[in-house]
């Protein structure tokens, strides 16, 4: 029980994950997928530092009387990863404004509807 | 020249062939006498090789090579020598009767029609020189490829789906069987190169043997055992040359040649005899020269009655090399002559009956003798060899294969021999009686007609005086066929 | 000196050719930037690939920050087979690009689909040249995002859903990657790929490790389109530009399959953990299933870039097979049919994109008789359908040689036959495209059909001739892929 608790940034990050995969599955509204996709992101930032960050520990700059540091390294890797999750985001919403342009609708149904029509 | 150039240039002659004569479209003249000279040239070049092959000589080469153990190879001996020998003999005949039959039937497209039959008598000759079981299938695959545009000729709905059956079977089943045969051959044997007395006796039991054989039985489609027989009576809806070279001649035979030649070469007769495991062949090829034969009986187009009988005919062969003694093959390698005589005969009849008189089915045909006497002549010739009635060609090889079944006690192939010939004279000697004895319909014959034009008549005459003199002067193709038993 | 940076430039140069490109104004322009910056990446790649073939694994050091602690480019035989094949593709398909894009979009757009191309092409190299886990996701991500963006350039707006799609199923793959790559990160302490291969050993069978690996696998197929994770791949390849889709079909999934080499192989070392978890059953099973299930769905589709689409979903199942088989000819046959399939279906898609060059959509229906008026468009299609269905002489038929020998060695008889008989399946769906153009009578409609230009029929015709060369001398290739093979194996 204690161990399961002490994992708490491991639950987070699992319902992250879950929460944003099942918008992206049941949403069929695009921009909402687009939601949904962008907390699965996040939930892999999570995964990724919650185990870097080192209860007490500070950056990892060598001063008087701090002897405890954090690991660097997941940080600067989850920093190119938000970037990279920003730049999926813009995209995202850029073809969402085409398609909304091309079919006038962004539910997915109804987009794929008047596919078949055409 | 040296018997690998010759062996070589003879394969090239006929694709250089193919591409002047599509340097020719639109010059009518020009375009068949390329055929014509192409044929004559290649026949020449595959002639000049028989004495070498006479005296033993075996030139082999091996030109590429893909991955090792995928080599190119050809190797010239008996069988391939007698089978080039009939394929490019026959070649010079087809194609004075094909300027005959394509300009009287004003066929559409002929400049491809004899480009793609350049190219299938390239591919013809790769599977005779072929020394290895990939360069064979490589030559295998080629003819089926080149002969499909020749199948759906006609271009409408029949012909196309004719065209889906045959290279979907044909393909199929050589991809399928065939070549997973020749896999495991390579893998187990660590060769694919034809030796005498086989490659496999060593390496495989005898239930793989026996499974092996079935592999290249089943995957050899063109062999038209059955059930893999049913592209060939569809094929008929290509033109009536195609049908003759191709369908009675080179595709058919490529598929028993294969057959005897993987028989001999890669199995090995006497390894398969001491195995036993091969003796389902000797049943299934027997039930299908029966079962064809049968249908034979029933079909009221001439032209599908031959194409079954083709089936039923090509099963002899492969019944003649299941028995495994070497009379049997040289039964099995003349009859692949005598057949291709007698048969290319008969075909070149029924397109010479159509030419004249528009007439497809056997139960026109009363009277039409008087009319067409060479054609119908021609054609009893032929039928004579079918049922294997002296003087004809066909008696020589039947002979031979019965005295083999004798020799070997094997009274079911005795039987099969029996049964079968009187079938085929069940289904051969009515259309000659029609033809000749019965008179002409009341209402005629529609319009007046006389026989077809001379090219096609002279090669007719010509195939049916070459079964006759098959029979009287046996000696090339017997020489060669005893060199092949090993009997020389 | 420069040939000790050319893993550094085969990826740099085309990642700073893209902003610059961007700057060009005309279309022009753009093109013969571009074009000179893709045909330098096979002159890196080749020099590569004989400096690895001669001298062993080459070990780069990004910026000479040593590794693990630096960014290590490390290429040997596997990732420079796959470089050289990337950038052949996308030299290749160059000259078609101007005139195919010409008649498929406005100008102003011409420079962002080069720009992007460009983009992509840096991307796919530099997944295939690093040696660090992450910086793989980095560029899977630019090659991925400038991809969406080719494919929504595509004419028809279809292809703006279909892109859309296809940055959904990425964006998750890619992250499912990440998280598998995260947890070996925590397991080890480390992302370069070498050094985690040496380091899993000690944790070898722990939760985490196979977790990772499951996250691996999952995110990977999905960018590979393994069955039956390949629903985003029909529209995504229908509906982009003809050149886009050539591209794309032969080289981005390619890439996705050596990532899953390297990790089955090198990562995971061959055998452990895979054997032990039934995954190379459940692999094969999945390729079977991806050769024959779409296969048939390939034979009842009409739209023509759709049934290739398919058709490409089951080439990619016997790349997988070969994988699953753990064998070296079973790892030879899958390395060369990356390069194979890429020849044959980067023809045949260049050679459909000159079909729509003056048709729009293809249809079968709408190809009826037109190889009378497109002779060497058709002639072009006959060969390379003949490699799709393997027959011998050309490409295809090598791959399905080392498939066939790797499952008779295993002894898995019904495995050789099945992947034989599943070459019927391209027989019949190509024969069909072949029956309609050849051989039935044209669509009133169409008398003036005309070839495409003749750079775009020069590009797709280098492709049908390499279908056929590289079928009958597979010195290169196959040796190659075998001595790759080999170093996956660990095996002298």
């Amino acid at each position: 029980m204690v161990d399961a608790i002490a994992h708490f940034s491991n639950w987070a990050t699992v319902i992250l994950m879950v929460i944003g995969l099942y918008v992206v599955l049941a949403r069929g509204n695009l921009i909402k997928k687009l939601v949904g996709l962008s907390i699965f992101q996040t939930s892999v930032y999570l995964h990724y530092i919650g185990p870097g960050k080192i209860v007490g520990g500070t950056a990892p700059i060598i001063a008087e009387g701090f002897t405890v540091y954090s690991n660097p390294l997941p940080h600067v890797l989850i920093l190119t990863a938000i970037v990279v999750g920003v730049a999926t985001l813009a995209l995202g919403l850029a073809l969402v404004v085409l398609i909304h342009e091309a079919y006038g609708t962004i539910e997915e149904d109804e987009v794929l509807g008047r596919e078949d029509d055409s | 020249m040296s018997g690998v150039t010759t062996l070589l240039l003879a394969m090239a002659v006929p694709l250089a062939g193919a591409l002047l004569i599509a340097l020719s479209h639109g010059r009518p003249n020009q375009r068949e006498a390329v055929t014509l000279v192409t044929a004559g040239v290649m026949f020449g070049l595959v002639a000049s090789l028989v004495p070498e092959v006479l005296a033993g000589g075996r030139p082999a080469t091996q030109p590429w090579s893909i991955l090792p153990g995928l080599e190119l190879r050809f190797t010239l001996e008996p069988l391939g020598m007698l089978f080039a020998l009939v394929a490019s003999s026959l070649w010079i005949v087809n194609s004075m009767y094909s300027i005959g039959y394509m300009r009287s039937n004003d066929e559409p497209r002929q400049t491809s029609f004899y480009v793609f039959f350049a190219v299938a008598l390239a591919a013809t000759l790769g599977i005779a020189f072929a020394g290895n079981l990939f360069t064979l299938f490589l030559f295998y695959e080629l003819l089926t490829l080149s002969t499909y545009p020749l199948v759906v000729h006609k271009q409408n709905a029949e012909a196309l789906r004719a065209g889906r059956t045959y290279l979907l079977l044909l393909i199929g089943s050589s991809i399928v069987f065939f070549l997973p045969a020749i896999v495991w051959v390579s893998w187990t044997a660590g060769t694919t190169t034809f030796t005498l007395g086989g490659v496999v006796s060593d390496v495989m039991t005898p239930d793989e043997t026996g499974w092996l054989l079935a592999l290249f039985a089943i995957g050899i489609g063109k062999a038209a055992i059955m059930p893999m027989h049913r592209w060939l009576p569809v094929a008929m809806v290509a033109p009536t040359p195609v049908s003759a070279l191709l369908h009675a001649v080179a595709v058919v035979k490529a598929g028993v040649f294969s057959i005897v030649k993987i028989t001999v070469y890669v199995i090995g007769v006497e390894n398969l005899a001491r195995v036993g495991s091969g003796d389902w062949l000797l049943y299934v090829a027997g039930t299908t020269v029966i079962v064809a034969s049968l249908i034979a009986l029933t079909q009221d187009n001439l032209k599908r009655r031959l194409a079954y009988s083709t089936v039923s005919q090509l099963s002899y062969v492969v019944l003649a090399a299941a028995i495994l003694t070497p009379t049997s093959v040289i039964a099995a390698a003349l009859h692949i002559a005598a057949h291709a005589f007698g048969k290319i005969t008969l075909f070149f009849a029924a397109g010479s009956i159509y030419t004249a008189a528009h007439k497809t089915e056997v139960s026109e045909l009363d009277g039409i003798g008087r009319r067409m006497p060479w054609t119908m002549g021609a054609f009893a010739v032929g039928a004579l060899s079918m049922v294997g009635v002296p003087p004809a060609a066909g008696f020589t090889s039947k002979w031979y294969l019965a005295s083999a079944a004798l020799a070997a006690g094997q009274h079911f192939a005795l039987a099969v021999i029996v049964l079968s010939t009187l079938l085929n004279a069940a289904y051969f000697v009515p259309i000659v009686y029609a033809a000749f004895l019965k008179p002409e319909p009341a209402s005629g014959h529609g319009h007046a007609h006389g026989e077809a034009p001379w090219p096609m008549v002279l090669a007719l005459v010509t195939t049916a005086a070459g079964t006759m003199l098959l029979f009287l002067v046996p000696n090339l193709p017997l020489a060669l066929a005893r060199q092949l038993a090993g009997l020389s | 000196m420069i040939a000790a940076h050319l893993p550094a430039l085969q990826v740099v140069i085309p990642l700073l050719a893209a902003p610059i490109c961007a700057m060009l104004r005309r279309g022009s322009h753009a093109w013969a930037w571009t074009m000179v910056v893709s045909w330098a990446m096979p002159v890196i790649a080749f020099a590569i690939l004989l400096q690895v073939l001669e001298g062993g694994t080459i070990s780069y050091w990004l910026g000479s920050w040593e590794p693990p602690w630096g960014i290590e480019y490390r290429i040997d035989t596997v990732n420079a087979f796959v470089l050289v094949l990337v950038s052949v593709i996308g030299a290749v398909v160059m000259p078609y690009a101007r005139a195919s894009l010409e008649r498929e979009m406005p100008a102003d757009r011409q420079v962002w689909y080069y720009t992007m191309y460009l983009l992509c092409l840096a991307g796919l190299l530099g997944m295939a040249a690093t040696g660090d886990a992450f910086n793989v996701f980095v560029f899977m991500e630019i090659a991925s995002l400038s991809s969406y963006v080719l494919i929504a350039l595509g004419r028809d707006r279809r292809a703006l859903v279909a892109a859309y799609q296809y940055l959904i199923v990425g964006t998750i793959g890619a992250t499912f990657y990440v998280i598998g790559v995260g947890f070996l990160y925590v397991m080890t302490g480390t992302l370069n790929i070498a050094d985690l291969a040496e380091r899993l050993p000690l944790v070898e069978n722990q939760r985490p490790v196979l977790i990772a690996l499951t996250f691996l696998i999952v995110g990977l197929s999905l960018k590979l389109a393994l069955f039956p994770l390949h629903f985003w791949l029909p529209g995504a390849y229908a509906y982009a530009p003809s050149v886009a889709t050539a591209f794309l079909a032969a080289s981005a999934t390619k890439v996705a399959i050596y990532l899953i080499l390297r990790f089955f192989f090198t990562v995971f070392g061959g055998s452990y953990p895979l054997a032990g978890l039934g995954v190379p059953l459940v692999w094969i099973a999945l390729s079977l299933a991806a050769i024959v299930l779409p296969s048939i769905t390939a034979i009842y589709e009409k739209d023509v870039k759709r049934m290739l689409a398919l058709s490409s979903v089951a080439q990619i199942g016997y790349i997988t097979l070969g994988i699953g088989l753990l064998s070296e000819a079973g790892l030879t046959g899958s390395i060369v049919h990356l390069l194979n399939h890429g020849l044959m279906k980067g023809a045949l898609f260049l050679l459909v994109g000159g079909i729509a060059y003056s048709k729009g959509a293809v249809t079968v229906d709408r190809i009826a008789g037109m190889a009378r008026r497109m002779p060497l468009t058709f002639a072009g299609f006959v060969v390379a359908g003949l490699s799709m269905v393997g027959v011998p002489g050309t490409v295809g038929f090598v791959s399905k040689w080392y498939l066939v020998l790797a499952a008779i060695e295993r002894g898995w008889w019904w495995l050789a036959i099945l992947v034989v008989a599943s070459s019927v399946l391209s027989l019949v769906y190509m024969g069909r495209l072949v029956e309609a153009s050849y051989f039935r009578p044209s669509a009133p409609d169409s008398t003036d059909d005309q070839e495409m230009p003749r750079s775009m029929l020069a590009s797709a015709w280098v492709l049908v001739a390499a279908c056929v060369y590289f079928g009958l001398d597979t010195d290169l290739t196959v040796r190659v892929a075998a001595q790759a093979a080999r170093t996956l194996l660990g095996t002298p």
